[in-house]
């Protein structure tokens, strides 16, 4: 691997985070106390299931929640600058200059009525004084650096006349225009198919060692996680329940829900036989009484956990775990 | 594309056809124009004289059978009551009428847009609120009644605006029209708010809608995720994006709007198409009815066309399907 532990300072520190939705129903608290840290040129995992808050996570770093949600506490620090506390104008100018996001969807992320020239230079001149000419320019080898064929008539092209993976390039393009410190990608390759999915992947690994640039990867794909990322960190219900190196947390898992995420990824050895789940659901996130979330599902849940709502603790070197009851399983 | 629009004429046709026999049948029923328009002191001989003139002693399938053939070779028929050809009439009017649903659809949609995209971004302020609770009023408000209160008001009681009628023409570039004067702006602004204010409160209630939708998608999260000024969203994506739809609607309202002035003319005295069909009804003047049914339905037509040609103008999906598709 290239830079991976230590490549760099501390470029984002999230304290004790909180994300509210107020809705006819109640609070939903839907990012309820975390903590994360990354450093330059890392690639973060943050995985979770659907509700687990791992993209509201993601909108929260930026600064673009949808109403009504509202970050009711904790700090989020950004190479030295505190971003809850920098008003719209400073967050707009480090949006697509310093902090870039890529979306699920493709499909839905670029304005279907305008040309992709008009979308990238808009992006580019949001942020630098340059003429046009110079934009188009450099907006043609934006599109050339992410591997796409004849960039120049590409670019007088409509989002439609794009493949959804040749799409999502063009949006990469796009967050990689002012090489950014960091970009939160939220589940950028679920809507694609395996191969272009395998491809994005290799794009981003390459992008990352050329320019150093910071990742967090949302996704609820523990497989590309593996792959992709030096950390990770599991998010369920609004908490993150451990985090650490992708080898340590995926080769022997702590909390018994990252170990029911890794279980129920299909594999060869199980072929035929059924695949291993995770009873339950997860708790609404409106009424979160005391004790364990994740205790009603959990196989090691004791009196304890009903109670007591477990804190992070460190099980030697990054490694965090909220749990009573850690240790692997395997 | 050709093919498309030979369709669009053909299916026309149809249209003028079902719409002749229904008012063929349609006056029928009513009564004999002939009752209103010879003079109480008139003959019996004097009566049915006229009645052969006009051709009405025939069956019914025989009148619109000769109507159709006249109207093949180009010949809308007399007026029963100027004895002038019928389309002559109704071209004549069009300019009036025209005028005045141009200057009522500009008033509407300068005012409609930017209000419906007020309302829409900031949909909970008092402002926004305020236009919401007054856009229902004008939508509620029946159309004559509104126009009579705009005459007691503005006309009548204030003094401000002539009470009906057009103005002075004049003619500019070869055009005949009374907007080129001072007085004619006088009189058509009157009748043209009595027009506007529906579709000005349709206008702003699509425009909402439209911008309430389109600020959650993901392509306006990725704008501002691009650091754009907010003004540049507001004014290339999603005003772009909610043109989509406003051009269907205006083009349907256009056409509306031409067809359903009769109210504002007849209540403003404006001498335009709908004056006239209103007048050609009370005195069962067929051939003045059908020849202005079918200008509308030309006109109609014509607007729909535009419309398909706007929406491929901006959306370039369409574009490509269409030509791919025809």
């Amino acid at each position: 691997m290239f830079h991976t532990n230590g490549a760099g300072g501390e470029l984002l520190r999230i304290e004790g985070l909180h994300t509210e939705f107020a809705t006819r129903a109640g609070t939903v608290r839907a990012v309820d106390g975390i903590d994360l840290r990354l450093r330059r040129g890392e690639i973060l995992g943050l995985v979770g299931e659907s509700g687990s808050g791992k993209s509201v996570t993601g909108f929260s770093i930026i600064g673009l929640l949808d109403e009504p949600g509202r970050v009711t506490a904790g700090r989020i620090v950004f190479d030295g600058q505190d971003l809850l506390a920098a008003g719209e104008p400073a967050l707009a100018r480090l949006r697509g200059s310093r902090i870039a996001m890529i979306f699920q969807d493709p499909m839905m992320t670029l304005n279907p009525l305008l040309r992709i020239d008009t979308q990238m230079i808009e992006a580019i001149r949001a942020h630098s004084k340059v003429g046009r000419d110079a934009a188009w320019r450099r907006a043609r080898d934006a599109l050339g650096l992410v591997g796409i064929p004849s960039p120049e008539e590409r670019l007088r092209a409509y989002p439609h006349q794009f493949s959804g993976g040749m799409r999502q390039r063009v949006v990469i393009a796009i967050a990689m225009l002012h090489a950014p410190d960091l970009i939160i990608a939220d589940e950028p390759t679920t809507a694609l198919d395996v191969t272009i999915q395998a491809q994005i992947l290799h794009e981003m690994q390459r992008l990352r060692r050329e320019r150093e640039m910071a990742l967090i990867w949302i996704t609820h794909d523990l497989s590309v996680v593996a792959g992709l990322a030096d950390r990770v960190a599991v998010m369920y219900a609004g908490r993150i329940v451990e985090q650490g190196s992708v080898d340590e947390v995926l080769d022997t898992p702590e909390h018994p829900y990252t170990e029911g995420l890794i279980g129920s990824i299909p594999s060869h050895d199980a072929a035929g036989g059924a695949l291993a789940q995770i009873p339950g659901m997860m708790p609404s996130l409106i009424d979160v009484g005391p004790g364990c979330r994740f205790r009603e599902r959990c196989p090691r849940a004791t009196h304890r956990c009903r109670d007591d709502d477990p804190a992070p603790r460190s099980t030697g070197g990054e490694r965090l775990v909220s749990c009573h009851h850690p240790g692997s399983g395997r | 594309m050709t093919l498309y629009i030979v369709r669009r004429l053909l299916q026309s046709v149809l249209v003028v056809v079902i719409m002749l026999v229904l008012v063929f049948v349609g006056v029928y029923v009513i009564g004999n124009p002939v009752d209103v328009m010879v003079s109480t002191e008139a003959d019996q001989e004097e009566f049915e004289r006229m009645v052969r003139l006009l051709g009405l002693d025939q069956p019914l399938w025989k009148q619109i059978l000769v109507y159709i053939s006249n109207l093949v070779q180009g010949d809308l028929g007399r007026s029963f009551a100027f004895s002038e050809p019928a389309l002559k009439l109704v071209v004549q009017r069009m300019p009036a009428t025209l005028e005045l649903v141009f200057v009522a659809m500009v008033m509407a949609l300068a005012t409609g847009i930017p209000l419906g995209m007020y309302t829409g971004l900031h949909p909970d302020t008092v402002p926004a609120r305020l236009i919401m609770g007054t856009s229902i009023i004008g939508v509620s408000i029946p159309n004559f009644w509104q126009g009579l209160m705009l005459i007691f008001v503005l006309a009548v009681s204030w003094g401000l605006f002539p009470s009906g009628g057009r103005g002075e023409l004049d003619t500019v570039f070869g055009i005949t029209s009374s907007l080129w004067t001072a007085d004619g702006w006088r009189h058509v602004l009157l009748p043209a708010v009595n027009l506007a204010l529906f579709q000005c409160t349709l206008i702003i209630r699509l425009v909402r809608a439209n911008v309430r939708e389109i600020v959650l998608l993901d392509y306006i999260r990725f704008a501002r995720a691009k650091g754009l000024a907010w003004r540049r969203i507001v004014f290339v994506h999603i005003l772009k994006n909610t043109l989509v739809v406003l051009i269907t609607v205006i083009g349907l309202q256009l056409g509306g709007l031409i067809a359903y002035s009769v109210v504002t003319e007849t209540v403003f005295a404006w001498p335009g198409m709908g004056k006239l069909i209103i007048d050609s009804v009370y005195i069962l003047d067929r051939p003045v009815i059908v020849a202005y049914l079918i200008v509308i339905v030309m006109l109609f037509i014509t607007i729909n066309l535009i419309v398909d040609v706007l929406y491929s103008v901006i959306d370039p999906r369409i574009r490509t399907a269409r030509s791919g598709g025809d």
